[in-house]
């Protein structure tokens, strides 16, 4: 048995020891290569004979859609926001993290719930408030915090997509413009994910080598997590 | 929310916030609605905020209901997201600017509704707590069998998540809706302490408690705003007297 728990008040109608699966999640700020390493953990459990789902955020059945489309719009408030991205969670958490728990799968999620909770702080949501909303989501077998510096991450991202909007929290209104809000916007982000590395045990994994050093570092760290009870 | 999230209790606004509380048919949207003409009549400057909150919320509730993808835990969330879209656009504001915001049901039917679903009762009380708390709060108290009759004399259907269908009480709607609303009212009164809720007989005539009513409103207006009364002007026929 794996042992799941929830982090506060749980989820109604949901018997812990029926899962029998793993939550691996990937953490990490924008352009840190989370998608990219999902991937390939993936394509390398699956090669090794695991079931494996991958998910991430906004993409539920229930609001996914127009979560984007809020996005776009950014008319929402940040309270409004913060719950939007809460029922879209919920929606995945029930629908399908839960069942393929059960099923036994390794569940591959690309953020969770801190990454909901960094964001909502850096918009004014009450960090306390955020835990206790939050009470309903399993704690994982094990979360891998992809960290870069604030230099190498603009590097990183001028060299594929560049500056969005959402990632330099221009809704923030921090800087003259993208590039300076960006900087400042996920410095603070940083900041906030390295606060929580103990407060919910991260593994911290050193995102500045290459794809292939990174991969290997995450592959020996999953193994153990996979390998972990006996299997 | 610049300036960091206010809590239950610790807002302060010039404006006053009034709700009323209750099953359906117990009468409280009728209470409301001959509040605000009074307060209008009175001179108060007075929103009422309906639910209409963002679409793009609206959307995901209506579907998310029609399709029957809700759970109690996203039954619980979807609606919280439509109420902090409320807030933050039809309530606050107003009641920054001095006015008199009146709502038809509140926080308190979240709590009653989610926890007669299975949701834990701390949980969807912290899941609130960004919400400002009303000036006063009027529970619109009924016994069951008189809510019933009203309800199934005057309507067409009830919905499938208003009976409480979800909750596997009975195969039949109307009892299920019976005992669904039953266990609210359970609720309701637990709450009546717990919160301060201001319980008014609605098995009364609609003018006696409508009297309680504005009552208890006009004592907790002292100090707030009023306007000069405006009468309608008929702006053609003013035009058309400037040019003649």
């Amino acid at each position: 048995m794996g042992g799941f728990g929830f982090f506060g008040e749980g989820l109604p109608d949901v018997n812990l020891a029926e899962l029998k699966g793993k939550l691996i999640v990937l953490e990490g700020t924008d352009g840190v290569g989370r998608t990219t390493h999902i991937g390939l953990l993936k394509q390398w459990l699956e090669n090794h004979g695991h079931a494996v789902l991958d998910t991430g955020m906004t993409r539920s059945a229930l609001a996914g859609k127009r979560l984007k489309q809020a996005k776009e719009g950014h008319t929402l408030g940040g309270i409004t926001m913060s719950l939007f991205y809460a029922t879209d969670f919920a929606d995945r958490l029930e629908n399908e993290i839960v069942p393929a728990l059960r099923a036994g799968f390794i569940v591959l999620t690309d953020r969770y719930i801190y990454s909901l909770m960094a964001r909502a702080i850096v918009r004014g949501a009450d960090p306390e408030w955020l835990r206790e909303v939050y009470g309903f989501a399993l704690k994982p077998d094990a979360i891998f915090y992809l960290r870069l510096k604030i230099d190498d991450l603009v590097t990183r991202v001028l060299q594929s997509t560049g500056f969005d909007y959402w990632e330099s929290g221009m809704d923030l209104h921090m800087g003259e413009d993208m590039y300076e809000s960006f900087v400042r916007y996920q410095k603070w982000l940083l900041a906030e994910f390295d606060k929580m590395v103990e407060t919910y045990g991260f593994n911290m994994i050193d995102a500045s080598g290459s794809i292939e050093e990174v991969f290997a570092d995450l592959r020996d760290r999953v193994d153990q997590v996979v390998a972990r009870d006996g299997d | 929310m610049a300036g960091g999230m206010k809590m239950y209790g610790k807002h302060r606004f010039p404006g006053r916030l009034f709700i009323v509380e209750g099953i359906d048919g117990s009468g409280k949207s009728t209470q409301l609605m001959l509040l605000k003409k009074w307060l209008e009549s009175e001179g108060y400057v007075v929103y009422f905020s309906e639910w209409n909150s963002s679409p793009l919320v609206q959307d995901v509730t209506k579907r998310g209901k029609k399709k029957k993808m809700l759970t109690p835990m996203t039954f619980s969330l979807i609606h919280a997201t439509d109420f902090a879209d409320r807030t933050e656009h039809h309530i606050i504001p107003p009641l920054k600017a001095g006015a008199v915001v009146l709502a038809d049901r509140y926080v308190y039917t979240a709590f009653a509704r989610d926890v007669v679903r299975g949701v834990s009762p701390k949980w969807v009380r912290d899941l609130y707590a960004f919400a400002v708390k009303p000036t006063v709060a009027f529970y619109f108290r009924t016994p069951l069998d008189v809510a019933m009759k009203r309800i199934l004399g005057g309507r067409d259907a009830i919905k499938y998540y208003e009976a409480g269908m979800d909750l596997d009480l009975s195969d039949d709607i109307e009892e299920s809706f019976r005992l669904f609303q039953g266990k609210i009212i359970d609720e309701y009164e637990k709450m009546i302490d717990e919160f301060g809720l201001v319980a008014i007989d609605a098995t009364q005539s609609i003018e006696a408690q409508q009297a309680e009513v504005r009552k208890i409103v006009s004592d907790a207006l002292a100090g707030t705003k009023k306007t000069k009364v405006r009468r309608w002007v008929d702006l053609a026929s003013l035009a058309r007297g400037s040019l003649t």
